[in-house]
């Protein structure tokens, strides 16, 4: 049973999300209705790419607006129409509530459809919240990708069973699964599309993996729309992919010398590359503190191909269906924590001792000015880390900054 | 409601949270949503503090919501008291807990913490950061300052004591406020004048009680302190600086304040070290003369940086504005000495707009400004917050005193193409290395040339390598003399769109030829100022005549 603890959490809100999915969605733009801590948070969290005309903006709400002076409705039509004009490549706009608008309840998703009425055919106009009331960190991506699913095409009753691979991935990643899968006659989707023009049919013969962990709404979303979810580990480290991959060949009837076959080479070479970080990191005590929820897959990777033992793994929210697979590969009694209290949780991290702490950059300096290694957890999300070819940069992610300890030391 | 896509100033409670972060035992209390803790990594990441800044955040849920959330509060509060032990407290809410409508001042009052509990009012939805510090910085005041021993008391201090002082407004994420202590700090030590307390930056709350024994008080940052100080005028009878001590003229006028203040006698000359002057005097400054410059930051950061442009560089203000809207008229009062109307807006792509019409050499401005700058290819420094974490520098880099003005010039004379740089591409600029095409050595030589033309004009530059050796024949002022006589009232017919004009002017190869002869720092507005000349006229095609033509035309 794992620990679970409610307290202070030091943690992001799912806004933080939208710095990775308007990078996706190449025609999207996120625009959050909420207060100017919230185009803060952005902003800080975005750091330089805020200076690339990004697609994504706040619209701050003012004391008129709390104040009922001006019509929260009119005032939203007019923001967005002034944005509009600024951005006309924009296809898909996605109105994201945040902590104050949920709170004085602005029904987003009534703002929502008046904006579809207004701006027919041209824009799309959905919502979400990435409030951090509601969601932490990578739960804005599940918002936002169930907030897309019931819009998503129908595909055929009829259809054979197709494949569809659910959650955000690098483009370079996505390339790589999507060769993967062809050398094994497989065709398959991914959601979300890189164009909200070319959004991929769901049905009763969807088949979908999961590539991310904390996809539990939109999982739901889909289910809704008859499609099935094929359990397997997430795509992280050789044994990961191949797990996952193999959930997919075996449901859709790939020959295993098939499988074999598209997969042995890109295997070899991974596990060779992880070879040389493994000697860096075998037997060194990894303590996660919760941020992602993709902490119990990377403990998963760094235990059983790196050689890590494990002291705490830490994740905001424990999907017990979605995690089943890899709790498996867990050894038994392995403290697992769900929530936070961060000055009780920073106890038992100095009492541990760890010698690599995975966690935020609000605790990582200070733990650092500590004497204790940290892995800034933020870059495990915003770095390509699935699949076969960046295995060893994965692996390469926890060496580093105990090398450059030693280096420092030295 | 407003559209934002950047903003100078977080919201006020990062402002509080500066102010408990610089002091050393103060706890900031911060009723706010999960997610509301992003703004540690300010401090940890951009000013690399090795500690968490001493905030304890409720961090509600919507599941708490329909339940308690001042009982959420007075857990938080009680546990910090416990864990922290620290000397006071303070205690808010942030834009979400303000819409719940706890009340953070009466639930730490039922507490009866032993310690002093500051209730922090901050409207986030009408302030801001700047707005948020200086009314912690000030509400600490107000509850903390003792009064001061009794006169006589004082009287009965030995004759030969020096004159004290405190030092108001530095505080936690502040550009360059840990340098600008240290040399105000020199600087009044030089005098004879002793520091009493610094605060809030290092303060404890023992220090801030002490406040109202020293004799004045030296604001470094209005922004921060002048609330604080003003209180303690009004309350203690204690004077405080009205100069801030940035650029050599402003160090020297906050010199003789200070002694007015004290009684002290002005020092004859400036320290060995007050080097800026001189290197201004120095005869490779003379091409500094009259470059454009625009000037955006916090109120006073730019007013101070715009006597500095005029007075210590010599350079021309051609624009300048503030996004701190609370100092706005002391920002439009400096606008006027300098002939531009201020720009107040918190608003970034105003600022873009006008820097596109006015065209200046330099931008002194925030990290906004130096993107704006990156992508208009003009050179740039950074004077004023926000800034990101290079602004935090591991060397000594003050802004104020002497050394300050010395790292002033620097910092803003590097951006800038040196004299004799400049000089040497005017004599060689038809070799290899500083051909028509070659980007600005500051600029990294992987910078493709096209981004330094390109927005002016679709048309090409012709090949330099192949222009004629003998054009080395002195048209030396070609180079400068567009750039230099641009007055301002001449600055309105650049603002026109370049685009309408390139299109009704054509370029005769050799009028084009001629044009590409020209250093590439100039020769967009060369261009620009022929093009305009060329419609003016109603000349079709523009002739090399038509080029010194117009030339001679902005010269007059």
């Amino acid at each position: 049973m794992p620990l679970v603890e409610r307290g202070q959490r030091e943690v992001f809100c799912g806004l933080t999300g939208i710095i990775w999915l308007h990078r996706k969605i190449q025609d999207a733009f996120f625009l959050v209705v909420g207060s100017r801590t919230c185009a803060h948070l952005i902003q800080s969290a975005a750091g330089v790419m805020i200076f690339a005309e990004p697609r994504f903006g706040t619209a701050i709400i003012d004391e008129r607006d709390l104040a009922g002076l001006a019509d929260v409705h009119e005032e939203l039509d007019r923001v967005v129409g002034q944005l509009l004009a600024r951005r006309p490549d924009i296809r898909l706009l996605f109105l994201v509530g945040s902590c104050p608008s949920e709170v004085i309840k602005l029904d987003l998703s009534r703002a929502a459809e008046r904006q579809n009425q207004i701006h027919h055919p041209k824009v799309r106009v959905l919502n979400y919240s990435g409030s951090g009331i509601e969601t932490t960190f990578t739960q804005g991506e599940d918002a936002c990708l169930a907030a897309m699913v019931p819009g998503l095409p129908a595909s055929a009753a009829d259809t054979a069973p197709a494949l569809m691979v659910v959650g955000t991935l690098a483009d370079v990643v996505e390339d790589q699964m999507r060769s993967l899968f062809d050398r094994m006659g497989l065709q398959v989707s991914f959601f979300p599309p890189r164009n909200s023009q070319a959004m991929p049919a769901v049905g009763p013969g969807t088949r979908y993996l999961l590539a991310q962990p904390f996809l539990a709404d939109t999982a739901r979303a889909l289910q809704s729309r008859g499609a099935q979810h094929l359990p397997a580990p997430f795509p992280l480290g050789v044994e990961g992919t191949t797990a996952w991959l193999q959930a997919a060949a075996t449901e859709l009837g790939v020959a295993p010398e098939v499988f074999e076959q598209a997969t042995a080479a890109p295997r070899q070479r991974a596990e060779k590359a992880l070879a040389v970080q493994r000697q860096m990191l075998q037997g060194q005590r990894i303590f996660f503190f919760p941020d992602s929820q993709l902490e119990i897959p990377l403990a998963r990777f760094v235990h059983r191909e790196l050689g890590m033992d494990l002291v705490e793994v830490g994740t905001p929210y424990l999907h017990r269906q979605h995690m089943a697979a890899e709790l498996a590969l867990i050894p038994a009694g392995t403290r697992i924590s769900e929530g936070q209290d961060v000055d009780l949780q920073l106890d038992r991290c100095i009492a541990d001792a760890p010698d690599l702490v995975v966690c935020g950059l609000g605790l990582a300096n200070p733990l650092e000015a500590q004497g204790i290694t940290t892995k800034w957890a933020i870059e495990l999300v915003f770095t390509p880390i699935q699949g076969y070819e960046q295995a060893a940069d994965l692996a390469g992610l926890f060496s580093r900054p105990l090398k450059r300890r030693l280096k420092l030391a030295a | 409601m407003q559209l934002t896509l950047w903003t100078y100033e977080g919201p006020p409670h990062v402002g509080a949270m500066r102010v408990a972060t610089a002091m050393t035992d103060v706890h900031y209390v911060l009723h706010a949503p999960q997610g509301d803790t992003y703004a540690d990594l300010l401090f940890t990441m951009i000013e690399r503090l090795p500690r968490r800044p001493p905030v304890t955040y409720t961090t509600f849920q919507a599941r708490d919501l329909g339940g308690d959330t001042a009982e959420l509060f007075k857990d938080a509060a009680r546990q910090a008291m416990a864990r922290f032990n620290p000397a006071a407290m303070l205690v808010g809410s942030s834009c979400t807990a303000e819409l719940i409508q706890d009340d953070p001042g009466g639930l730490a009052q039922a507490l009866q913490l032993t310690i002093p509990v500051v209730a922090l009012e901050l409207p986030s939805y009408q302030r801001k950061e700047n707005w948020g510090a200086s009314e912690t910085f000030y509400q600490l005041c107000r509850h903390l300052v003792h009064k001061p021993a009794d006169p006589s008391e004082t009287a009965n201090k030995p004759a030969k004591a020096r004159p004290s002082c405190n030092i108001l407004g530095p505080s936690a994420l502040g550009f360059r406020h840990r340098d600008d202590v240290k040399e105000i700090t020199q600087l009044l030590n030089q005098l004879g004048v002793d520091v009493a307390v610094v605060a809030p930056l290092s303060a404890s709350v023992a220090d801030v009680q002490k406040l109202a024994e020293a004799d004045f008080n030296v604001v470094l940052y209005p922004e921060i302190g002048l609330a604080a100080a003003q209180w303690l005028q009004r309350q203690f009878d204690q004077p405080y600086t009205k100069t801030v001590p940035l650029g050599s003229h402003a160090t020297r006028d906050f010199i003789a304040e200070v002694c007015t203040l004290t009684g002290l006698p002005q020092p004859a000359q400036d320290p060995s070290n007050a080097h800026a002057h001189w290197y201004a005097k120095s005869v490779d400054s003379t091409y500094l003369t009259g470059k454009r410059v625009y000037i955006f930051g916090d109120a006073t950061h730019v007013v101070a940086a715009a006597r500095i442009a005029s007075q210590e560089m010599g350079f021309e203000v051609v624009g300048l504005g503030s996004y701190s809207r609370e100092f706005a008229r002391e920002v439009r009062d400096c606008g006027k000495r300098y002939g531009v109307e201020a720009l107040i807006t918190d608003d970034y792509l105003e600022v873009e707009t006008q820097i596109q019409s006015l065209q200046p050499e330099l931008i002194l401005g925030t990290q906004m400004e130096r993107h704006i700058a990156k992508r208009q290819g003009i050179p740039c420094a950074v004077i004023s917050a926000p800034v990101h974490v290079q602004d935090f520098p591991a060397r000594y880099a003050p802004q104020m005193g002497f050394e300050g003005a010395n790292v002033l010039f620097d910092t803003w004379v590097h951006p800038l193409m040196m004299g004799l740089e400049e000089h040497l591409i005017g004599m060689f600029r038809e070799d290899f290395e500083f051909h028509a095409g070659a980007a600005p050595s500051h600029l990294g030589s992987t910078r493709p040339a096209a981004e330094n033309v390109a927005p002016i004009v679709a048309a090409p530059v012709s090949a330099p390598l192949s222009a004629p050796v003998a054009t080395t024949t002195p048209m030396p002022v070609a180079a400068h003399a567009p750039t230099e006589t641009l007055s301002t009232d001449s600055v309105q017919k650049v603002a026109a769109p370049a685009q309408a004009a390139s299109n009704q002017a054509t370029w005769s190869p050799e009028a084009e030829k001629e044009l590409g002869k020209i250093p590439f720092f100039v020769r967009g507005k060369a261009r620009r100022n022929t093009e305009r000349f060329a419609q003016d006229q109603g000349v079709a095609t523009i002739t090399v005549e038509t080029l010194y033509d117009a030339k001679a035309h902005y010269s007059r």
